[in-house]
């Protein structure tokens, strides 16, 4: 189990490191000038080069590389072309209204994905199995923005129930608070739904077939216990680390979720920062996601580690 | 004396409760809109601390026997007719409850893989402490059971193995486990369906005495069901056999085996070759035809396409059940010609050039082929697989490879072949002439000379290539051939290993597992080669195919003159097709000589324990050694000689825990390492025989 | 388990995507019987109806659709579905039926290509990784379980900001994206196959890498590798629209479903649903289209 954490310990510095370069690329050598593209296409060539002396473009690559990611390490995520002033505040404030969001839709979601997962499983073939498989399928299909217009429409405007823009205000109770988030949790949490409830599904399908499954139904053991004992305690172990890779395409919904209702929180941050190329803001935005992301999967290796006996304790002696 | 209850054969005890009465059962799956029925007026009886053995091969339903009996038919099966009846119960009628009080105190199963049977989440102890609680005891009580169940299996060390999880276990000891959760509230009726298959000899034969042992102390009625007949005649006092669905002849085990009345009996029983038989002196018989594909609708005995005794009565009128005596039964009008069952392959052998018939001396013509010098293969540091194994394969010859998992008969095969490369220092020679370890640096001509069956034919052929696709392949590879020269070639290997021309444009997932076996034998002989390894050909196959493939193999030796490595298990089959055997245990030789010389003694103690470990339809050998414990771990053998830990003989002086021994010529051509010499052996082992008994007791 | 499982990058054995851990081994295993059984399931005639449809769209758009799609007629705008406008019209006066149906083709032409040119570029890599193993596998496994660990959705969009966006772009950067799942997807199956005995025979034949590679083992998960292409179809048209939408996909005046979403949602509270709803249904549908295939393929190779 040790040479286990370890190794998932090593691949995950290798992931941030290879996250760092790709955001570096990115955002600093691609997209070519940054002086040009904050003074825009009419400013003098000698302005321009100024700003980029400044800005330390003509430095090579990687001095460049190290002493942006040697400020990050830091703390020090550049300074924002948009604002200028440093991005860390701004990514700071964004990632604890993005956490807030992100754990009410997983917190509705997880329990709604497990649970229509294993009945779906429990019932299968038959009409309960096809209803939640169908409708998962179907909510997963639908892109977070069109999910969303339409709850918008529908609750916000026509019936006017929920409000429409995630923020609550400044200073507004846990209550409002959760209120103002519904609405922008549902689509993410419809886009979840089908992939948790799937592979919830699938695991459960494996286990009810099982040889072990059968020697506990022939033990003579009633059906409940056989399912709570048995089935799901191995069929859930990799849904588990399924969710984890969820948070992904969370994170994916979370820039057109927080975009369409208002939401300053870091997809919204990214966003806007694309539409401004304020590069800084952008990558450093994207860094701090990747962090939590590669944090994320190390946190769910660790939970199938302390549940997977298998992984555990190592092989039998044959 | 064909009344209605002849077909149940009664069981020799008069108790007037039986522990299990099946009656006229037909079972029928649902597939695809249509009714098959997969057993057909099945009934028999069991009567109280009984034994009874149903034997069958691949789809005769014997599996499905088993789970109609605790209603766990899968949801597109039903009991269409008949009843049954356990202990008085009838389960067909039970309401939920009621099944589950009857699974849970009545009835027990153990199946052939026991690693899956268990849990893998859930520590040992409680999954058996689970069958005690659901008896009504304490969960403290129910551990203390459970730890106490332990014991009763033979492990030792009970409270350390209740906290291990199913995947720390060996097969042998999960095996235990799933027994002691079967016998734990001591059902009336103990259910096993292929125990001991997956499981190696040595350890097999312990579960089998293990089983035994408790039947008798827990007075458990049970119903064995296995396609292996020597294990049956050992363990069961009645036996019926099954075929195709029906129940076809029931009788005392040791009267059916030895004096079988039903053709079916008879041929299956002459597809196993015996002692005494040997491939320079006679093939062995098959069974011509296949089984009919299930739901057919056939009318007349089902057999009776196969049958070289059917005649018009057969086919049109199922036989009824005949008593052959007030014991047995059998369903075949002509029960009483059955013995005298004309053959279907013939009894001799090819024209063979300058085979030396059945004194058993190879048809070598000597000049060692294949020479082994030193071979040691050790796998991520630690894990010796094979240690210095010497070895010199005679042209022509066929040399058996004996041993148990962890032996490395698999490895020393691969290597051979340049599958697997070997540790530094290790020689492996053709003609003299060193070999590249790596298959794929070897020149054409030493791929063309080495050859290999594989153990599983769906594994072996790719299954998107066509049969003809398969063969043609190494013809161009390796013979070098193309156009109509080829097609020529192909031809000719068909029809050698018995395929047809309709085969070829086939898949072999559209093949029976005979066919398919073919298939890889055309494969591996289509390059011309001198040596072709067997390894364990035809363990996946039932043993009437079976029977055909080594006769083609014994055939195919004849007319190409090639030389086997014939891996295998099953001790009788070495003993059928190899001239010479090597014994092999945790990497290294024990044992090196003829084949005859090697199986009638005196032999090493491993090799002893090895030939009484394996039941055999002969009976029981002279002396029975019965070996306790785990094969150890490769990774950490034990010190001086590896078989110590576990050697009945193992001398009083402590030579054997400190030193190993050499592997020393005891009589000409027969090497043993032992620190016992083979005259000592001798005396000992061959003194200690009990009067050879026939049949089984 | 399956052999999945026991690979270890993916000790979980479950980033294979939703339910696709179970088609792969049965993937692995299709006859030629299972597709006459495919092409009569009715979810994968619904999808295909529904794909076909759109494809002709996309070809004769601009001599099926009742307008032209670009053309502005401001004396008509935001009208509501009527006989002469089905769809009605956007605030540019623009038909939106029209604009719909044009609207399929940027959307088919770089889903697909996206989706066949991470599947080649996988596939080459997840069968090398598979066959070759050792340090080969060891390296461009990291590489790609690193590349893994990030989402993404965010990765494609941080270059698709620093790059631009055009037709070409589009199809690059989310092929580049999807490259590393596919390649993982072909190794796991690669690796289902790796011990079974044809390979050694094949071995034992003195075959060459290339013949093994793809004479042997490709065969034998091209199943598993369709499975994981249309599954890769479907995230590709989501990916596509939400990139469009958010501005960052196929630019104005072009017809485009999500673009013209986002440029007209707006108009929602003053009631023009049409604007929204009908793009969206088109969206949808070709996202369902895409997973009933999927799901038809599934549940022929599971039975």
């Amino acid at each position: 189990m040790a040479t286990f954490l370890l190794k998932r310990l090593g691949l995950m510095v290798l992931t941030l490191f290879i996250l760092s370069l790709i955001v570096f690329l990115a955002g600093q050598v691609l997209p070519g000038d940054p002086g040009r593209a904050i003074l825009g296409p009419f400013a003098a060539q000698s302005a321009v080069h100024a700003l980029d002396t400044q800005l330390g473009v003509n430095k090579p690559l990687i001095t460049r590389y190290l002493s942006w990611i040697g400020g990050a390490v830091h703390g020090n995520l550049g300074e924002s072309y948009t604002y200028q002033s440093a991005v860390a505040p701004f990514i700071g404030a964004a990632l604890i209204n993005s956490v807030k969001l992100a754990l009410l839709a997983f917190v509705v979601v997880v329990p709604l994905g497990i649970t229509g997962g294993v009945i779906a499983a429990l019932n299968v073939g038959r009409p309960v199995d096809r209803i939640i498989s169908v409708t998962g399928l179907s909510l997963a299909t639908v892109p977070e923005f069109v999910s969303g217009i339409v709850l918008i429409v529908v609750f916000g405007i026509g019936l006017k129930v929920l409000p429409v823009t995630a923020a609550a205000g400044p200073g507004a109770s846990v209550g409002s608070q959760f209120r103002h988030l519904i609405l922008p949790a549902i689509p993410l949490v419809f886009v979840l739904f089908g992939y948790i409830a799937r592979m919830a599904r699938a695991g459960t399908i494996e286990a009810l077939n099982a040889d072990y499954t059968r020697t506990a139904i022939l033990k003579g053991l009633p059906r409940f216990t056989v399912i709570r004992r048995h089935v799901l305690r191995n069929s859930l172990l990799p849904t588990i680390t399924v969710i984890a890779t969820q948070t992904g395409y969370l994170i994916g919904g979370l820039v057109v979720v927080e975009t369409l209702f208002n939401y300053q929180g870091v997809g919204d941050l990214i966003f806007k920062a694309a539409q401004g190329k304020d590069f800084p803001m952008l990558e450093a935005g994207i860094l701090v996601i990747g962090v939590v992301y590669v944090l994320a999967t190390l946190g769910a290796d660790l939970l199938l580690i302390a549940l997977n006996p298998r992984l555990r304790i190592g092989g039998g002696n044959d | 004396m064909s009344s209605p209850d002849a077909s149940l054969a009664l069981p020799t005890s008069s108790d007037a409760e039986l522990a299990l009465a099946v009656q006229h059962m037909d079972v029928t799956y649902r597939v695809r809109g249509q009714d098959r029925v997969v057993l057909r007026d099945v009934s028999f009886s069991i009567g109280r601390g009984e034994s009874y053995g149903l034997v069958g091969e691949s789809g005769s339903g014997k599996s499905t026997v088993a789970l109609a009996l605790v209603r766990y038919l899968p949801r597109n099966g039903r009991v269409s007719k008949g009843t049954i009846s356990i202990n008085g119960l009838d389960p067909l009628s039970m309401g939920k409850g009621a099944l589950r009080d009857l699974r849970a105190h009545t009835v027990s199963m153990v199946y052939q893989e026991p690693g899956r049977a268990l849990n893998p989440s859930l520590r040992v102890g409680r999954q058996i402490a689970e069958v005690f609680e659901l008896a009504g005891q304490s969960s403290g009580d129910a551990s203390e059971s459970a730890e106490n169940m332990l014991r009763k299996v033979q492990i030792s060390d009970p409270g350390r193995v209740m906290q291990r999880y199913p995947h720390e276990l060996s097969g042998g000891m999960a095996q235990r486990v799933v027994i002691a959760m079967a016998l734990a509230v001591s059902p009336s009726l103990l259910i096993l369906d292929e125990p001991t298959t997956a499981l190696d000899a040595t350890v097999e034969a312990e579960v089998l005495d293990l089983v035994a042992t408790l039947r008798s102390e827990f007075a458990t009625s049970v119903l064995f069901i296995s396609h292996n007949l020597a294990v049956i005649a050992k363990m069961c006092d009645r036996v019926g056999v099954l075929y195709a669905g029906e129940l076809i002849e029931q009788g005392p085990a040791g009267a059916v085996f030895a004096d079988p009345r039903h053709p079916y009996t008879v041929g299956l029983l002459r597809c196993i070759p015996r002692r005494g038989q040997r491939k320079d002196a006679d093939r062995l018989d098959t069974i011509p035809g296949f089984l009919p594909t299930p739901g057919s609708g056939l009318t007349g005995c089902i057999f009776a396409p196969r049958c070289a005794l059917a005649q018009d009565r057969c086919r049109t009128a199922a036989p009824p059940f005949f008593a052959v005596s007030d014991v047995r039964t059998s369903r075949c009008y002509f029960h009483e010609q059955a013995p005298d069952l004309p053959r279907a392959t013939p009894a001799s052998i090819p024209s063979a050039s300058g085979a030396d018939g059945a004194d058993g001396v190879s048809s070598a013509d000597g000049g060692p082929l294949v020479v082994v010098e030193g071979l040691s293969k050790t796998f991520g540091g630690n894990i010796r697989a094979l240690s210095g194994v010497d070895l010199s394969i005679q042209r022509g010859e066929t040399l058996g490879l004996v041993g148990e998992s962890g032996s490395g008969k698999t490895t020393l095969a691969r290597v051979l072949l340049g599958l697997i490369a070997p540790d530094q220092g290790s020689v492996v020679t053709l003609h003299d002439a060193p070999l590249n370890p790596d298959a794929r640096r070897r020149p054409r001509s030493v791929l063309r000379a080495l050859q290999i069956v594989f153990q599983n034919p769906d594994s072996a052929l790719n299954r998107r290539h066509t049969v003809r696709a398969l063969i043609s392949r190494p013809l161009s590879r390796l013979a070098g051939l193309s156009g109509a020269r080829l097609r020529d070639r192909l031809e000719q290997l068909i029809t050698s290993v018995r395929l047809e021309d309709r085969h070829l444009s086939l898949r072999p997932s559209q093949l029976s597992g005979g066919l398919k076996q073919r298939v890889a034998i055309a494969r591996a002989f289509a390059g011309g080669p001198e040596m072709v390894v067997c390894d364990e050909p035809t363990s996946a196959l039932d043993v009437s195919v079976q029977a055909a493939i080594l006769n083609l193999l014994a055939d195919l030796q004849t007319t190409e003159q090639v030389t086997y490595l014939f891996i295998s298990h099953d001790l009788g089959l070495v003993r059928y097709l190899s001239d010479r055997i090597v014994v092999l245990y945790l990497g290294r030789v024990m044992e090196v000589g003829p084949s005859e010389t090697v199986f009638a003694g005196p032999h090493h103690p491993y090799t002893e324990a090895l030939f009484s470990a394996v039941p055999s339809l002969d009976g029981e050998r002279p002396s029975r050694i019965r070996l306790t414990g785990e094969i150890p771990s490769a990774a950490d053998p034990p010190s001086g000689c590896v078989f110590h830990t576990r050697c009945p003989r193992r001398l009083t002086t402590g030579i054997c825990e400190s030193t190993e021994p050499l592997l020393l010529e005891g009589e000409p051509g027969h090497l043993i390492r032992c620190h016992i010499p083979l005259s000592e052996l001798r005396t000992i082992q061959l003194n200690e025989s009990v009067p050879h008994q026939g049949g089984s007791s | 388990m399956t052999d999945v499982a026991a690979d270890p990058l993916d000790p979980a054995g479950t980033t294979l995507g939703p339910g696709s851990a179970v088609a792969v081994t049965a993937a692995a295993r299709a006859t030629p019987a299972q597709w006459s059984l495919l092409v009569r399931k009715a979810t994968f005639l619904a999808g295909a109806a529904i794909i076909v449809f759109w494809v002709v769209c996309a070809i004769f758009g601009h001599a099926i659709a009742p307008y032209n799609p670009l053309a502005q007629q401001l004396l008509d705008v935001n009208t509501g579905p009527s006989g002469a406008h089905w769809f009605g019209t956007d605030p540019l006066g623009r038909d939106v039926l029209s604009r719909i149906i044009v609207g399929a083709q940027d959307i088919l032409i770089i889903t697909p290509l996206a989706t066949i040119l991470g599947t080649i570029v996988g596939t080459a890599l997840g069968l090398a990784m598979g066959y070759f193993g050792g340090a080969f596998d060891l390296i461009a496994g990291r590489l790609v379980e690193s590349v893994l660990a990030l989402p993404s959705f965010i990765i494609a969009f941080l270059f698709l900001v620093a790059v631009g966006h055009s037709t070409t772009t589009l199809i690059v950067v989310i092929g580049f994206v999807f490259t590393p799942l596919i390649a993982r997807t072909v190794r796991a199956a690669v690796l289902a196959e790796r011990h079974l005995d044809y390979l050694a025979a094949a071995r034992l034949l003195g075959e060459n890498p290339a013949r093994i590679m793809f004479g042997e083992i490709l065969p034998n998960v091209m199943p598993a590798i369709l499975v994981e292409f249309t599954v890769r179809l479907g995230y590709a048209v989501f990916t596509v629209a939400t990139l469009s939408f958010l501005g960052f996909g196929i630019q104005p005046p072009t017809p485009d479903w999500g673009a013209d979403i986002a440029a007209d949602y707006v108009g929602l509270t003053a009631g023009y649903w049409w604007q929204v709803l009908f793009p969206a249904l088109a969206i949808a549908s070709l996202v369902i289209a895409v997973n009933l295939i999927t799901d038809a393929i599934e549940q022929v190779l599971a039975s």
